[in-house]
């Protein structure tokens, strides 16, 4: 793997993180994250979808008319998202309820579009899935940790098991609500970029 | 940059829509029946959990859970307006939610706080069996929350006051906060109150802040944390069912004829 395309897929980890460092899909991202479990199905469906539609852009990009380029890549997200959709609605349906309107949002989802106007486009197909494979692991790795936390901190539970004993079933954790609510997701995601930008300094704006 | 055709451009834009629609109507069409199926099994499986045959997250096949189905529920048509059962619509196929889409099978509602424009003539009530007598009755309700229609089962005992259960298998309300009706702990707050008051109007609420136990408080529902909007859709839709409207004819009837058989 060449250095471009090892980049293209390991910067949007950390250097050049979605959520952290280019602030996109903030919303998604305080919807979903209540749970570790609908945390981790909407970042499969959020990587899926951004994989395909930058590598089907990108194969395509020498053909679309720039006059009607975005249009296009929105066709193109919003049939993937659909597809995915309905694949979640066939297999995981309790999931998929649990989403309910959130999968269908992936086409609103910034950093999807983002990355097939601002890479996609002017790359070839191999790197471009790799860009969308890199961005949405990022996505999906401050979605996990923040699902992580809420669940944790807001009901004492992970992955819909009890680990830390309630106050009111008999033990001594009395859970924090904040954390249940789309607040609590702001923290820690403010506390996340804070800590990124700590870490690497380069990422700050003057 | 280079130029494109007028045609070129509309020949593309066309060729997308072609791929893009050919390819989102075969997932389509090829996930509906498992689609339709898990719809099916998700029903049954609300159903059997508000009975009390299944418990809350406990995982079991589909072919369990029709074998409970068919074991333990037995499904009636009744007229809504009358409170007699409807032999003559076979309960199997018998569709509610597309008979209040259907002029025939239904009217337009009556003013109502419940957000509903119409209501089927008839409805599936089902009913856990034992014996051959009716251990609880489960009762379809339907109605606005905050961004989206609920539709759930309440279960109430053979007393028609004393609710056993509820539970709400499709809405879109916010997950964490208005989501949370499909909470078992708020669910579990239901069970054991009354649904109507000493003169028979449905007297159920969720109310804003906490309530007391049920002995004390037989009434009321805490409400759910940072959702107002959907707990009040919660105490309409509930009130609505159970009231004139609703199933109020059925239960009188069942109360008058001394047993809920």
């Amino acid at each position: 793997m060449n250095a471009r395309r090892k980049s293209a897929l390991l910067d949007p980890l950390f250097n050049d993180n979605p959520i952290t460092a280019q602030v996109l899909g903030i919303c998604s991202a305080l919807a979903v994250t209540t749970k570790l479990e609908t945390s981790v199905v909407m970042s499969i469906a959020v990587i899926a979808v951004m994989s395909l539609s930058n590598l089907t852009v990108s194969l395509i990009r020498n053909l679309i008319p720039p006059s009607i380029r975005i249009i296009v890549q929105l066709t193109i997200i919003a049939s993937l998202v659909i597809v995915t959709d309905q694949v979640l609605q066939a297999f995981f349906f309790d999931i998929s309820k649990q989403l309910s309107v959130f999968v269908g949002l992936i086409i609103t989802n910034c950093i999807v579009m983002g990355r097939a106007e601002a890479y996609a486009m002017q790359n070839p197909p191999i790197d471009s899935l790799l860009d969308g494979l890199g961005n949405g692991l990022g996505y999906s790795l401050i979605l996990i940790v923040v699902g992580f936390l809420r669940e944790l901190i807001g009901s004492g539970k992970l992955f819909g098991v009890q680990v830390l004993p309630l106050v009111t079933d008999g033990g001594w954790y009395q859970p924090n609500g904040l954390f249940v609510l789309a607040p609590g997701a702001f923290f820690i995601i403010g506390f996340l970029i804070w800590l990124l930008h700590t870490w690497k300094p380069e990422l700050q704006e003057d | 940059m280079r130029q494109y055709s007028n045609p070129y451009i509309i020949g593309f834009a066309t060729a997308i829509c072609l791929v893009c629609s050919i390819v989102v109507s075969t997932a389509a069409v090829a996930l509906r029946e498992r689609q339709d199926r898990n719809k099916v099994l998700d029903r049954q499986i609300k159903v059997l959990i508000v009975a009390g045959v299944l418990e809350e997250g406990e995982s079991a096949t589909a072919e369990e859970i029709e074998r409970l189905f068919e074991g333990n529920i037995r499904t009636r048509v009744v007229d809504l307006a009358s409170g007699e059962y409807d032999d003559s619509i076979d309960p199997q196929t018998y569709d509610q939610r597309r008979a209040s889409k259907d002029p025939a099978l239904s009217s337009s509602a009556p003013a109502n706080n419940a957000g509903l424009t119409r209501v089927p003539t008839k409805a599936s009530v089902y009913q856990r069996v034992e014996d051959d007598e009716i251990q609880s009755l489960i009762l379809p309700i339907e109605g606005k929350g905050l961004w989206s229609t609920l539709y759930g089962f309440i279960a109430l005992a053979p007393d028609t006051t004393t609710i056993q259960g509820i539970t709400f298998y499709e809405h879109g309300e916010t997950p964490g906060l208005g989501g949370e009706v499909d909470n078992p702990s708020w669910k579990a707050l239901w069970v054991g109150r009354r649904a109507f008051d000493d003169s028979w109007q449905p007297a159920v609420e969720v109310i804003k802040g906490v309530a007391g136990p049920a002995a004390e408080d037989p009434y009321r529902i805490d409400g759910l944390s940072g959702s107002t909007l959907t707990s009040r859709g919660v105490t309409n839709l509930v009130q609505f069912w159970l009231g004139e409207n609703g199933f109020d004819p059925y239960l009188e009837r069942l109360r008058a004829e001394g047993s809920a058989s």
